[in-house]
């Protein structure tokens, strides 16, 4: 029988397997940062273990960063020790860590593709859930723990069960204007923030495969808010155009040992997923959450639910709980909800495609009275790519904030944070209570639906725009 | 780490559903370079509110949690595990866990304990009537006990037996460290390397 994508990544990666236990399994790159790694360095001390392999890990500062005033010492003392922390931990261990002001710094899953370390076939861990970005180019990407971390580093190795497969598969076009996270926002909706758990979910099917690695990023990166682990899409000439040439690709005999290679990689056309899901790409629209996790969501044109919508007692409950949090009354057209702060960046689009898509909304606007809008990008190269491409003159004239890189706003560890009461409009991956920020209220959208909604002041799609100035 | 073989203490039910790890701890409390210590990030918002079941005064020395489904969902965050053992939990004992949450406590010990969601509702009625009630998991039989009710639970084979011989994994996995010396040696050329 033919096997899926996911079983051959898994299958070339066993180093070992044994009846009873779970299997070894290799790992090709860790990716590590200052806000998951200080307690697995200790480990390693208190025992005495190196690290294996120091050349297939590297560091990156980006969770707690500034994005403004990164010349300057970081003033939070207690982020500015665990920056520094890594620091040590790096030179003592010999890791390369890309530290502020380095041109490679950046959000963990930005760098490694930007740099060509991802690529096909691989399996990929960090010490952030979001790694399952990494498998929108056909490769294992996995969000670890901190024990496991120092797992990885003392053995480059992982103990792990198989995972059972998920095809989603999206057939036909995405109409106009409906984007890859509109796209997997309503995937997660569908199949629930636990329809994934034990899963590696396999995006398929026609609109998948048009889509850019950047899209193809945006979607795999949330499969953890449907609870699966990893999520993967087949390499593809996509995929092999956006790698080739990249600073750590393959080069010469390599390259073409490399892509026939990941030529075989594809699932093969009788192999069994254990679940299937399909998705009718034509169907769909802008797509935004309401609640308090990201599977409470709806269609921009939609109406917020009432608990009485649904029937299981658990989601009624949810419901209940999630509009009040969110002080939303059920019944009220989503595009009414006004929005006083709109974030774009984070590992979900926080890429050069994103910020293009929010720019050429913003471009010859302005935001709203009284709307605070944040652009950061997600590493240096995409800020300096950007500028190469006039887009920080596009949103400053607009009225936005052009940042330095970093997680910001997304999960609010650094000073880019909501106040109790506001509101955003958010292209980051996780609208949980406080998320960013103690008592911050945040609507998940895609770059293009955060800028009109900052032009607007309402939730709101680029559609809405047309003769409204 | 210790050896898990039975537990008995006290309940507190946790009547939520998609309890992520940023309400088990927020991002604030990820800072900090210890491994211990972040008891008081536990359920840092939520505790605000006097209501909360863990500031009635009945609860109060609890080590076992009852959750509603989707339990440790979102972040990978270790801290939340950190946090809840800090705290003084044992056991967690829900319908469905989130995987990275679910590994993160077996490796640290901290037993989470897979019911059906009936079960979840049996424990909660027993625990609210009576807060004292003695809950007993026993992790070899894989039952948990409570004012006469008593539930099978799911726990992965691997991790039970690791927990009841309270093994550390790194150790185990460096028992094979021949095995990943073989495997690198015949890792393709075309791999991508950090430096």
């Amino acid at each position: 029988m033919g096997r899926t994508l996911a079983q051959k990544v898994w299958d070339d990666h066993v180093v070992r397997r044994a009846e009873g236990e779970p299997d070894l399994l290799y790992i090709d790159l860790h990716l590590t940062h200052e806000v998951t790694s200080p307690q697995a360095f200790d480990g390693l001390r208190a025992a005495g273990r190196p690290v294996r392999r120091k050349d297939l890990t590297i560091a990156t500062e980006d969770h707690n960063v500034p994005t403004t005033d990164i010349d300057k010492p970081i003033v939070d003392p207690i982020s500015r020790a665990q920056i520094e922390a890594l620091r040590i931990n790096t030179k003592e261990f010999g890791i390369e860590n890309y530290e502020l002001g380095n041109k490679e710094q950046g959000i963990v899953h930005i760098i490694a593709p930007q740099s060509g370390l991802t690529q096909p076939g691989m399996t990929i861990v960090c010490g952030d859930s979001h790694t399952s970005t990494h498998g929108a180019f056909g490769s294992i990407g996995m969000g670890i723990g901190t024990s496991e971390v120092e797992h990885v580093l003392a053995t480059q190795t992982l103990p792990l069960k198989p995972f059972k497969t998920m095809a989603i598969t999206v057939n036909g076009k995405l109409p106009v204007g409906v984007t890859a996270k509109d796209l997997i926002l309503a995937i997660i909706a569908e199949i629930g923030t636990g329809g994934g758990q034990g899963y590696i979910l396999e995006y398929r099917g026609e609109a998948v495969r048009a889509l850019s690695m950047e899209g193809r990023m945006t979607m795999c990166n949330m499969s953890i808010e449907a609870g699966a682990r990893a999520g993967m899409i087949a390499p593809d000439e996509t995929t092999f155009e956006y790698v080739k040439g990249r600073e750590h690709a393959p080069k010469g005999a390599d390259w073409d040992a490399a892509v026939a290679y990941w030529k075989t990689l594809p699932t093969d056309d009788d192999a069994v997923f254990d679940r299937e899901v399909i998705i009718d790409a034509t169907k769909l629209s802008p797509f935004v959450t309401w609640g308090t996790n990201p599977g409470q969501g709806a269609p921009l044109s939609a109406t917020v639910p009432s608990p009485d919508d649904f029937t299981d007692e658990v989601d009624k409950k949810a419901t209940e709980k999630a509009l009040e949090y969110m002080d939303l009354k059920a019944g009220m057209p989503i595009r009414d909800i006004k929005i006083d702060t709109v974030f774009i960046g984070s590992c979900t689009n926080g890429r050069i495609e994103d910020l293009r898509a929010a720019a050429d909304v913003l471009k010859g606007n302005k935001i709203a009275d009284g709307m605070r809008m944040m652009v950061v990008p997600g590493s240096v190269r995409v800020r300096l790519e950007a500028m190469a491409e006039g887009l920080d003159k596009v949103f400053l004239e607009a009225g936005a904030e052009w940042r330095e890189a970093g997680c910001s706003m997304c999960l609010g560890m650094n000073p880019d944070k909501l106040t109790p009461g506001e509101r955003s409009a958010s292209t980051s991956n996780r609208n949980f209570e406080g998320r960013q920020g103690p008592g911050g209220r945040t609507h998940l959208v895609s770059p293009a639906v955060a800028a009109a909604t900052a032009i607007r002041g309402t939730l709101s799609s680029p559609a809405d725009l047309v003769g409204s100035n | 780490m210790d050896k898990f073989t039975v537990h008995t203490g006290t309940a507190a039910p946790l009547r939520a559903s998609n309890v992520d790890t940023d309400q088990i701890i927020p991002a604030e409390y990820l800072k900090r370079i210890t491994r211990h210590g972040f008891e008081d990030g536990l359920f840092n918002s939520w505790r605000k509110d006097a209501n909360f079941v863990l500031n009635r005064p009945a609860y109060q020395g609890v080590s076992v949690l009852v959750a509603g489904p989707d339990f440790g969902t979102g972040s990978s965050r270790e801290h939340a595990v950190w946090a809840l053992m800090d705290y003084g939990f044992k056991v967690v004992i829900s319908s469905r866990f989130a995987d990275i949450f679910r590994g993160n406590s077996g490796k640290q010990g901290l037993l989470t304990a897979v019911v059906e969601q009936s079960a979840v509702e049996q424990l909660w009625k027993i625990i609210e009537e009576d807060p004292s009630t003695p809950v007993t998991v026993d992790l070899e039989g894989q039952v948990i006990t409570a004012a006469g009710f008593t539930t099978k639970f799911e726990v992965d084979s691997y991790v039970r037996w690791r927990l009841m011989e309270g093994l550390d994994d790194i150790g185990l996995t460096l028992k094979h460290v021949d095995e990943i010396t073989a495997f690198e040696a015949k890792r393709p050329s075309f791999k991508p390397t950090t430096i």
